[in-house]
């Protein structure tokens, strides 16, 4: 408790320097980072965050010492020519994108191990920290570096608001970018070079490979809960920032422990947490729904059965109650299933019982015809306009009927000129 | 002595890699195997935990495990959950690899004896320390070389065994599914002896640029060849060719040795592809 006060109190200036780094480092990833997914790039990220290394090594060996704007600047070049490598390899040559970026990744990096063992080598003794950049190394932010990413920071956010609408169209559309004159190439190179120099920013902080992290999972998080991009953008920025902090708190009150891999690993459960309970697309609720459909489809089965026996009957009132072996006879229920369903049905007040048989209410009078219509109207739909063979025009009207909104069944009984509910005439 | 066996352990690595890379690019799965070679690194720690010993068979079935486990982790995210599969992939790879250094720099402190330097490029320089020596004095070799060439047995037989199998796998699946082939099967086979050629090769090579061992050379023969059976030779070849050069070149310019072999495996498919795209131009 003590560490957690501590914490929060900002007793330690490190403290400090490590949260604001976090908070301008995990907002640049993660607003550049929803347009890299939302372009399906997020793995770009992963060869561009792998082939910053050799750039960092030469920016090293150019300033002769840890300079971090040589560094920066050695980064973003050798992380923008990745990119470039990548998009020719797959312009010219067959190799897909996947492996193009394997490649490009890995000859990068190698390049880089190769320059950071001769920089170790060549013994100046100035090298020390270049090794953070390799697996980061966020508790040793220092307050010249806040500066530097919190530029950064200000510099992608800007260019975000004022180029949204370009970056919308580029994200989601970039042949309808072209058809309206946009520069579609330039923007792209833009955005791309954002990217960069967000991973350049970070990768001090989490390192080569799991900076990767940060660009691709708080937008895969927001995506679960919302599809307007700004509310993603937001929330993105704001579960990267809350994991940073967890991170960096982890790490604090357990010495020894690493803040960057803890970053990524609060990320993964904010993932996965909205995984199950997203409204929409979550886990639960996509069972819930399914249940509901099945339910729905089951009551109607059952309706359009009592109504079907009625028909057979020659009985208009549909005013019968019938017997579960009746009702098999008309269709070939699960007798399980339907049991629960008709239980369900009476509590819906649909059906009363009566005697150990099942009698329709008004409302299921009601709605057994209107399942029935749009059966119906489907079936006469299929064989009037379309080439399907009456064998295969049931099956087709089974699976369609329980989706067939008022507006449409409208417009079917215009376009068919029918009035009332059609009968089984083929 | 020593440089023969150095560069005789990284050729096995570069022909067990190659070999499973031609299906990988095939199947447009690099990726794939980019995360699993990253993601088995939790599974090496536990088992190292356990074991105390790099070369314990536990090793190998934990490693193998979490590389499966990632794979189906990976689809479930992309086929059940509706993620993109970029971002399943990256979701994943990422997660398994920071529990993996979490092990490492904080749990198990002490208690494992990796380096974070040799989970990124492997400490070949250093394999002939562990030797095999039997009768005191008669040196066989490296303990790595015997596990490669181990590996690099149950490769090439589970390769030439199903050979029908992966073919099926990497040109038409779908063909497969219809003849009642259970292709799952297949990829999950592919995945699991894709986790152990990094797993063995984690000492050598480490974790990161194992994937260069398995892409470069197959997306290389992949720029000159179209049959499967050209491809698979001209892999190995411009695999072991880079290990032979990049050798050198490194002992040359006392650098990284892996570093120097990836980096020559790059800057051939570089060239290879500079011929490709002049001598199409020519026609």
């Amino acid at each position: 408790m003590q560490e957690f006060i501590d914490f929060i109190s900002f007793k330690d200036p490190n403290v400090v320097y490590v949260l604001l780094g976090m908070l301008f480092i995990n907002s640049s990833t993660a607003l550049i980072g929803t347009f890299a997914y939302l372009r399906k790039r997020s793995l770009i990220g992963d060869a561009i965050a792998h082939s910053l290394l050799p750039g960092i090594c030469l920016g090293f060996l150019a300033a002769g010492e840890k300079s971090l704007p040589y560094l920066l600047a050695g980064a973003f070049v050798s992380g923008w020519l990745s990119t470039f490598a990548v998009d020719l390899i797959v312009s010219k040559t067959k190799v897909k994108q996947d492996a193009a970026i394997g490649i490009v990744l890995s000859t990068f990096f190698a390049l880089g191990i190769v320059l950071l063992t001769y920089i170790q080598k060549s013994g100046t003794g100035k090298h020390a920290g270049l090794d953070h950049f390799l697996f980061g190394q966020a508790a040793a932010i220092t307050r010249a570096d806040i500066w530097v990413v919190g530029v950064i920071f200000l510099v992608i956010l800007l260019m975000i608001i004022l180029f949204y609408r370009a970056f919308i169209v580029v994200s989601f559309n970039h042949e309808f970018a072209q058809s309206v004159g946009l520069p579609e190439k330039l923007i792209s190179f833009f955005m791309t070079s954002l990217t960069v120099l967000a991973i350049a920013a970070g990768i001090q902080a989490l390192g080569v490979v799991l900076i990767s992290a940060l660009i691709i999972t708080p937008a895969a998080t927001a995506r679960m809960w919302t599809h307007y991009l700004k509310k993603i953008l937001v929330f993105a920025a704001i579960i990267s920032v809350v994991s940073g902090i967890g991170g960096a708190y982890v790490s604090y009150a357990n010495s020894g422990m690493p803040t960057g891999p803890w970053v990524v690993v609060f990320l993964a459960f904010f993932v996965f947490v909205s995984i199950v309970i997203a409204p929409g697309k979550g886990l639960i609720s996509k069972y819930k729904r399914t249940i509901k459909n099945n339910r729905k489809i089951l009551h109607e089965n059952i309706l359009k059965a009592i109504y079907q026996f009625h028909e057979n009957q020659g009985n208009h009132e549909m005013n019968l109650a019938i017997s579960i072996e009746d009702l098999l006879s008309v269709r070939n229920f699960d007798t399980a299933v339907m049991m629960k369903g008709l239980k369900l049905l009476i509590k819906e007040g649909f059906i009363k019982k009566v005697d150990n048989k099942y009698q329709l209410t008004e409302g299921g009078i009601f709605e057994s015809q209107r399942v029935v219509k749009l059966h119906r109207l489907w079936e006469q739909y299929l064989l009037k306009r379309t080439q399907i063979d009456t064998d295969h025009v049931h099956s087709g009207a089974e699976a369609i009927e329980h989706i067939i909104t008022p507006e449409i069944e409208k417009e079917l009984e215009r376009e068919l000129g029918i009035d009332g509910i059609p009968k089984e005439d083929y | 002595m020593n440089d023969l066996f150095i560069i005789l352990t990284a050729s096995l690595v570069a022909i067990n890699a190659a070999i499973l890379g031609v299906f990988l690019v095939l199947r447009k799965m690099s990726l794939i195997g980019d995360a699993i070679s990253h993601a088995v690194l939790p599974g090496i720690v536990v088992a190292y935990l356990f074991s105390g010993d790099r070369t314990s068979p536990l090793l190998l079935l934990a490693a193998a495990f979490t590389g499966v486990l990632t794979a189906v982790m990976i689809e479930w995210l992309s086929k059940k959950v509706k993620i993109q599969s970029d971002a399943a992939i990256g979701i994943t790879y990422t997660l398994l690899f920071a529990l993996g250094m979490i092990m490492i720099s904080g749990w198990f402190k002490g208690n494992v004896d990796i380096d974070l330097d040799c989970v990124l490029y492997g400490d070949i320089a250093l394999i002939n320390l562990d030797k095999i020596i039997i009768d005191q004095n008669l040196y066989l070799g490296p303990r790595a070389l015997y596990i490669e060439l181990a590996a690099a047995i149950v490769v090439i037989t589970i390769t030439a065994i199903g050979f029908k199998g992966f073919k099926l796998l990497s040109f038409n699946r779908d063909y497969g599914i219809s003849l009642g082939i259970k292709m799952g099967n297949w990829h999950f086979l592919m995945m699991a002896m894709v986790s152990l050629v990094t797993v063995v090769s984690f000492e050598v090579v480490g974790a990161v640029l194992v994937i260069g061992f398995l892409i470069i050379p197959a997306a290389t023969a992949q720029l000159l060849t179209h049959k499967l059976g050209n491809m698979l030779a001209l892999s190995i070849f411009f695999g072991v060719i880079a290990v032979v050069i990049g050798y050198y070149a490194a002992v040359w310019m006392n650098v990284s040795i892996t570093g120097a072999m990836i980096s020559v495996s790059g800057l051939l498919f570089f060239i290879v592809m500079l011929f490709v795209v002049i001598k199409s131009k020519q026609v």
